[in-house]
């Protein structure tokens, strides 16, 4: 289970700024590579917009905001034994179900779902919609999720990005690490337009 | 005022001023006051006039203690003659989130010793955040013949060879309610020491502990109490084993279900569903460890009555939460798990229109990235719950604006406490400080008597805390605030505050004493990993002498540095059982 490694959690580390900037560029398939010039104005001009908003933070809190990803001791405030038993429950669950999760281009928090829930793609696609409140439409072998303009990506065993589709569901579930929603405009070479 | 001058007043020369009071014998006097039961309203009866005084501790039968540091089991004793009922708390509340060190104090037993001389007809007593040791169990059952109620809520020290003592000596007993303790679990052999005989009780609450009980002692128990109101069982209990006590206690008003995950039999679904149907005079469910969707419907017939539903130990998805509300339009208090998420909350707003309470815990309150509820659900809610007054909500996105929808909706609140979980976090959208959120709450919400906050918090929130929050009580925050300002406002304003906690604050020394004249007025105040430093504490100390000024050092940090500080009104007292690491300025 070597995934670990490629969570890359740069991606997912929560910041002040706008969402949807700087995006990793090792993570993708090379071809996202064209559009880096793109990425690149946007995240300036949204730079100086965070670093306005991290002035102010500070002014908020001055040396008592603690780093964003140290556990801070008696937080959240939860009582010791409510966090005792979900520590149990989250292995039990985790145990029994397939968790993955799923990142939306331009959302600033990933959210989780249960594969073994799923039993099938159109489940699967249908649950994304609700999760995201958006529209991905149907899978075509030719031409993919042309109907949206999101295309559900998911990262297998060897690390790579695939449209999720492409192979049969069990096969699916036993590889997939993580998920994905693209834009469909970044998702040329994943087998689609 | 010793009790004894009051028997022989008839003897006594009468001062004059008891010749100017109430026409009343006293005995008259003490009946009608014995009716009172507030005891807001107790205590001003008593600040009358002496007689008033006289009459009215004779005729209390219940103290509440909200501080067991504030006065000594001795005063208490002296002053109310007649207990029968005591409640009891010790720990500061932060100790709920390892806060405060294990050893810091909130003994029981220097009181049971005093009550058993005193009050040895005492039949309750309610504890919360105490240490309890099994000595002090075994010692309660063995010294108060009539006892009958136990409580105990987020305590620590004892084990269930405690609770054995309990079951086997206290012949009269009608509650036992173990409730989130940190209890020692050696076995659960307690349950069978109560005596065959035994039939007395009305409460059972044992949800707490996690081994195996012997059913069938269980089960003969439950039988034969054919009071039993309440009953709250442990995980270890099958859904099978359920039906059994369920068949047995068709009266009961409150459930908490063992684990609702096992495969039934064919057919024992439906038995299930019927012996739920029997319990007409449920209005409480709680349990529901691992519920799975499938045997959700069993519990629909019981919900047509429920007014409480605690499912915040059930990780319910929202498609089955919403299921089963739709069967439970009488909810006035709702607890659940995020994992319902916003289409969950949404449901609340649809199927409860009487829902005065809600709260809303996180299944993954460590993993940043997890977002269960969000502002959206919240607002859903306030739509469709115009009476919610009490509101506990842990999220990681939050708005100022969703906030004022939310209140507008539902200016009635009394219970604010929102969490966002991740500190000092702006409003999402804006990426504004959270200010107006809060302003609006404390705008809007006259009633407000509790208020938790969090996110990014500017000295602003808290100018209008102590502009607006006039009915406010409780205070809790944490990683807020700018300067000393921020906190001075509050102990400016509000004029009701009675406790304060702030963890994490930019508030130092100036903002401490700028509270001098309040503290006496208050309960306690909690501040840790603020800017307090020794000095600061110790002139607080010096000046106020009525309180008690407790510091508790952390080795890794500089002397002078108050790294936590405990602040609290007390005739009793400096505390002569303080540890080691806790200093009495």
């Amino acid at each position: 289970m070597d995934y670990e490694s490629d969570l890359n959690l740069k991606a997912t580390e929560l910041r002040l700024g706008l969402p949807g900037r700087d995006e990793p560029e090792n993570q993708w398939p090379p071809i996202l590579k064209n559009n880096k010039r793109v990425s690149a104005e946007s995240s300036e001009s949204s730079t100086t917009k965070s670093n306005s908003i991290v002035s102010n933070a500070e002014t908020c809190h001055r040396d008592s905001a603690p780093p964003a990803k140290v556990k801070v001791v008696g937080w959240p405030p939860i009582r010791s034994y409510r966090k005792n038993n979900i520590s149990q429950k989250k292995l039990d669950a985790e145990a029994g179900g397939m968790y993955v999760k799923v990142s939306l281009d331009g959302a600033p928090y990933l959210r989780k779902i249960d594969l073994k829930v799923c039993k099938s793609y159109q489940n699967l696609l249908k649950a994304l919609e609700d999760l995201f409140k958006l529209a991905i439409g149907e899978y075509s072998e030719k031409e993919g999720y042309k109907e949206s303009d999101y295309a559900p990506t998911y990262q297998d065993k060897d690390g790579d990005w695939m449209l999720v589709g492409d192979v049969p569901w069990d096969m699916f579930t036993s590889s997939c690490k993580k998920l994905r929603i693209m834009k469909r405009s970044e998702a040329r070479g994943l087998g689609c337009f | 005022m010793d009790s004894d001058s009051r028997r022989t007043k008839g003897t006594v020369v009468h001062s004059a001023e008891s010749t100017r009071s109430s026409p009343f014998p006293d005995e008259v006097l003490e009946r009608v006051l014995s009716i009172l039961e507030s005891r807001k309203d107790r205590s001003s009866v008593s600040l009358v006039c002496r007689d008033w005084y006289n009459a009215e501790r004779w005729s209390r039968t219940h103290v509440f203690i909200g501080n067991c540091y504030a006065v000594s089991p001795g005063m208490v004793a002296r002053r109310f003659p007649r207990i029968r009922s005591v409640t009891l708390k010790g720990k500061p509340r932060f100790s709920d989130f390892s806060l405060v060190p294990d050893d810091w104090g909130a003994d029981i037993h220097c009181w049971l010793v005093v009550f058993a001389l005193k009050y040895p007809f005492l039949e309750e007593l309610r504890l919360k955040r105490m240490s309890v040791s099994d000595e002090s169990l075994e010692f309660l059952s063995l010294n108060f013949l009539n006892f009958k109620a136990l409580s105990l809520v987020s305590c620590d020290g004892f084990s269930t060879n405690g609770l054995a003592a309990i079951a086997t000596h206290c012949k009269n007993l009608t509650e036992l309610d173990i409730h989130e303790n940190d209890v020692d679990d050696k076995s659960g052999s307690w349950l069978s020491c109560f005596p065959e005989n035994f039939t007395t009780l009305e409460v059972l609450n044992f949800a707490n502990l996690s081994n195996d009980v012997n059913f069938d002692a269980l089960q003969r128990l439950v039988s034969r109490c054919k009071s039993l109101k309440v009953l709250k069982i442990n995980k270890g209990i099958s859904l099978e084993q359920l039906l059994e006590l369920l068949v047995c206690a068709p009266q009961l008003m409150e459930l908490g279900t063992g684990s609702f995950s096992q495969e039934l039999m064919a057919g024992q679904n439906g038995e299930l569903g019927s012996a739920f149907n029997n319990c007409k005079s449920l209005h409480t469910l709680s349990g529901l460890w691992d519920a799975t969707a499938a045997y959700l419907p069993a519990l629909f017939p019981a919900c047509a009555n429920l007014t409480f539903l605690n499912l915040s130990y059930a990780t319910l998805q929202s498609g089955e939460f919403s299921k089963l509300l739709a069967h439970c339009p009488l909810l006035r208090r709702l607890w659940v798990m995020d994992t319902v998420e916003d289409k969950g909350l949404e449901s609340i707003g649809a199927n409860c229109p009487l829902l005065e309470e809600l709260r809303v815990f996180p299944a993954d309150p460590f993993d940043e990235d997890i977002h269960g509820v969000t502002e959206a659900g919240f607002v859903a809610v306030s739509y469709g719950c115009r009476r919610l007054h009490y509101v506990l909500f842990f999220c990681r996105q939050m708005t100022n604006a969703a906030v004022a929808t939310i209140v507008q909706n539902c200016p009635d609140f009394t219970h604010f406490r929102l969490c966002i979980m991740n500190p000092g976090q702006p409003d999402y959208l804006t990426n504004e400080p959270m200010d107006e959120a809060f302003g609006s709450v404390v705008k809007t919400c006259t009633k407000l008597q509790r208020l938790s906050v969090s996110g990014l918090l500017s000295d602003l929130t808290f100018e209008y805390i102590g502009k607006y929050a006039k009915n406010l009580e409780t205070l809790s925050v944490a990683f807020a605030g700018s300067s000393d300002w921020g906190m001075q406002c509050v102990l400016g304003g509000c004029p009701k505050l009675r406790k304060l906690e702030i963890r994490d604050c930019p508030f130092g020394n100036a903002a401490l004493l700028s509270g001098l004249e309040k503290y006496e007025s208050m309960r306690s105040l909690w501040m840790s990993s603020c800017k307090v430093t020794m000095n600061g504490c110790r002139h607080l100390a010096r000046k106020m002498p009525r309180l008690n000024v407790e510091v508790m050092k952390d080795d890794l940090r500089d002397d002078s540095h108050a790294y936590k500080v405990y602040v609290y009104r007390s005739l009793a007292g400096p505390r002569t059982d303080a540890p080691p690491s806790v200093l009495t300025l």
